[in-house]
């Protein structure tokens, strides 16, 4: 979950690390008001998350009467379905020597990391060109933060005197809050030595995990994150909030992610890398997903009911294929019963409904009976998952 | 209202062996029994029953509960 | 030979309980696994399926050797009920539990590595050695899990449970059935990454050829693939990259929680480059899996 970049500086303000100058302005005037009270030369920033917006989304302007036009053209700008949430005005120091810290997992290690470069940017674009000026230290997730890791960390950057305490201090103290908050990801893309010898954080963009958004509820409510907001790279729609709560309201089994796309073939598909396999075979067989609703972790009927009522429900959806790939924990008679139940419930006949039911393996015995009422065809594990999407795309034409 | 499965309970054999009402209740992970309203009785919650999962455990506890698969 | 479990190996399982915990349990038990012992803190004196359950791992590891444990309590009690596992001494863990941060799952892995214990998951199904252990709920019922595991040549890395069952299932079908299987887990931080479970199949003389599953995320493939290039591994590996639609949409999470494309080394045609130069065959298809590995070892 993306922070917009304000809010990841209050994280940073409330952990005293050093910032320049900015403030939130809600339209062009706001910003204006604030470049001149700011004076000399501001960036704008657009508050926005969607990827791949980083240069859009923000303007460098040399006097405050060129803030507004800036401003009026960054609210414009469209972030995966939202306005931005206002623009950010920071002041734009100058400085002799520029560094950047990225924290972050490594997943070969499983320890948390912290690199380093005696350059501006995203360390993980720096990494490929130039390996030699990142330098990273591994801290451990178990044990609480020791300054000595940063004050080793600073050492490799080859800092030394106040420069090596002052960027020790702030590298501790951003170990401390990465861990703190659940932060997956936190790149400071520029720190920039000031003429009196201080350092300040210009750039920031921060992640929370997703999975740890209840334990951190304080700390969202504090910026004013709602209960839904879970921050993805485009507004969700009205389908995938009602399959979220459909998720919620039921501990038993996940369906997660669901996500609409605007093809016909409705899909209730197995979880996990099974929904990634059979995505990627409808597409392969000409096949276009209305949606993408992945149930797993052993669902009950109820949660396999109310999804595939949702699914069928979709405009421009008139059958669905219920497909997974060869289940051990979530069993295939309990999706059978949801699946069934749900169609039922609509008033269809299943057999009507279904393009095909390819759910192998855990208690498949009583899922074959039970579709065989229903007079539906039970595939079993003989016809590959490839095949499986074939057949579903060819019948739905 | 279930349409894959039935649970009847003999409340006659249950309420014969102390404290098997309370087992039932607490055996079954998908909250098929509840206490019925006569000490030592159980009620089927009839809105769980397709959540049942043939786990069997109520009917390795009692000979007074029988699980039917309606689609068999 | 196997890797990791053996016949004689005993475990408990933690959170038995539970609606999951409770399948799996009984499926153990009818594969033939030997199950010794459940724990459900305040459940303690009683039986599901003839295992006895206590309140605390002690009560059973005071008295009988445990070789491991399957950990499956709800998310908040996870890395506790891990804790007290390797603090009672228990060598070989398995957390199926979905969904636990990385900042939690990242001080497990230490607390594993310090006190010489194995971590395998969080997010993951366990192990499998066809016809002799079954530590985990790969499969489903006995007699499904058999169908779809039958003993053979092939080790079976996934990060993906469901899709381990799926391409053994495939090897079982071809007649080059399965060494040993392990669903490693599909979060962003998991205990045991195929680089660390390789030299296992390595040392395994039934296995002559090694599968894997991988999707979007991740540095794990890049890591293997470095490992297959440093190391003169005898063993063919045969790769499947699911999740090739995702690199249309960046940023956007599918399956499991590590899958997501924002790095250019999450990226699904990264890894098959990476794999493809270190001379892992790159599958198109589930279906092709086990013809690439026929080919591989001359068969
Ligand atoms: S078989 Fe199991 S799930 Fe079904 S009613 Fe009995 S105890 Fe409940």
């Amino acid at each position: 979950m993306r922070f917009y970049e304000f809010e990841a500086k209050q994280l940073l303000a409330k952990s005293r690390i050093p910032l320049v100058q900015s403030e939130v302005a809600n339209t062009a005037e706001e910003a204006e008001k604030i470049a001149s009270t700011i004076g000399g030369p501001v960036i704008l920033k657009a508050q926005a998350i969607a990827p791949g917006l980083a240069a859009a989304s923000t303007r460098e302007v040399s006097d405050p009467g060129a803030a507004k036009a800036a401003a009026t053209e960054l609210l414009g700008i469209d972030d995966g379905g939202r306005k931005p949430r206002g623009i950010l005005v920071e002041a734009r120091p100058t400085g002799e020597a520029v560094y950047s810290l990225s924290f972050t997992y490594d997943g070969t290690a499983k320890r948390p990391v912290v690199a380093a470069a005696n350059m501006a940017g995203k360390i993980d674009d720096l990494a490929d060109e130039h390996p030699d000026r990142i330098v990273r230290r591994h801290f451990s997730a178990l044990f609480p933060f020791s300054d000595y890791i940063a004050k080793e960390l600073a050492k490799s950057l080859s800092l030394g005197g106040n420069d090596l305490k002052r960027m020790t201090r702030i590298v501790s103290g951003l170990a401390r809050l990465f861990l703190k908050y659940d932060l997956a990801d936190l790149d400071i893309t520029s720190i920039v030595k000031l003429g009196d010898g201080n350092f300040v954080v210009l750039d920031v963009e921060a992640d929370l995990e997703i999975e740890a958004r209840h334990r951190q509820r304080p700390m969202l409510d504090e910026l004013g994150f709602s209960k839904d907001d879970l921050r993805q790279v485009r507004e969700p729609t009205e389908f995938e909030l009602e399959g979220a709560r459909i998720d919620a309201e039921d501990p038993r089994g996940i369906i997660s992610p669901i996500a609409e796309f605007d093809g016909n073939i409705g899909l209730v598909i197995g979880a996990g890398g099974g929904s990634l396999t059979l995505t990627d075979a409808v597409r392969k067989h000409g096949g276009r997903p209305a949606n993408y609703a992945a149930i797993g972790g052993n669902p009950s009927v109820d949660k396999a009911r109310r999804l595939t009522k949702l699914v069928l429900t979709k405009p421009g959806v008139d059958k669905i294929a219920v497909m997974s790939n060869v289940v051990s924990n979530t069993r295939a008679d309990l999706v059978a019963r949801g699946v069934i139940k749900g169609i039922t419930e609509l008033g269809f006949e299943p057999a009507d409904k279904i393009l095909i039911f390819r759910v192998p393996g855990a208690w498949e015995a009583d899922a074959a009976k039970i579709l065989e009422k229903y007079g539906v065809e039970y595939c079993d594990r003989t016809v590959s998952i490839s095949e499986a999407a074939r057949r579903a795309v060819e019948k739905v034409g | 209202m279930a349409m894959f499965i039935r649970v009847d309970v003999d409340n006659s054999v249950i309420e014969k062996t102390s404290g098997l009402a309370q087992k039932l209740v607490e055996v079954c992970p998908v909250k098929i029994f509840k206490p019925g309203s006569a000490p030592n009785t159980v009620e089927v919650v009839e809105e769980n029953v397709d959540e049942c999962t043939l786990c069997d455990l109520c009917m390795q506890a009692t000979e007074g509960v029988k699980v039917v698969k309606l689609y068999e | 030979m196997a890797v990791i479990v053996h016949e004689d190996f005993q475990f408990i399982v933690q959170g038995i309980t539970g609606r999951e915990a409770l399948n799996f349990t009984r499926e153990c038990l009818q594969y033939g696994s030997k199950i010794i012992g459940g724990v459900t803190p305040g459940k303690g004196g009683r039986e599901v399926y003839g295992v006895p359950v206590y309140d605390t791992v002690r009560e059973i590891t005071d008295k009988e050797r445990v070789d491991g444990t399957i950990i499956t309590v709800p998310l908040a009690f996870a890395p506790d009920a891990a804790y007290e596992a390797i603090d009672a001494g228990i060598k070989e863990i398995i957390i199926i539990t979905e969904g636990i941060p990385r900042k939690d799952a990242s001080a497990i892995v230490e607390y594993a590595d310090l006190h010489g214990a194995r971590l395998i998951g969080p997010n993951c199904l366990g192990i499998i050695v066809p016809d002799v252990c079954r530590f985990g709920s790969l499969g489903g019922p006995a007699v499904d899990c058999r169908k779809a595991f039958k003993p053979g040549v092939v080790g079976v890395m996934s990060r993906s449970g469901g899709m381990t069952t799926e391409i053994c299932n495939a090897l079982t079908l071809s007649g080059l059935g399965v060494s040993t299987a392990i669903s490693i887990g599909g979060d962003p931080v998991i205990g045991s990454t195929y680089a660390d479970l390789i030299p296992l199949f390595e040392a395994d003389e039934d296995t002559k050829a090694v599968v894997v599953y991988s999707e979007p995320g991740g540095t794990a493939e890049a890591e293997l693939a470095r490992w297959t290039k440093e190391n003169d591994s005898r063993l063919p590996i045969v790769a499947f990259v699911a999740g090739r639609f995702m690199d249309e949409m960046p940023g956007m999470s599918f399956g499991h929680a590590g899958t997501v494309v924002n790095k250019k080394v999450d990226s699904p045609a990264d890894k098959m480059r990476r794999m493809r130069e270190a001379g892992i065959s790159v599958a198109e298809e589930i279906g092709d899996i086990p013809g690439l590995v026929r080919e591989r070892i001359g068969n």
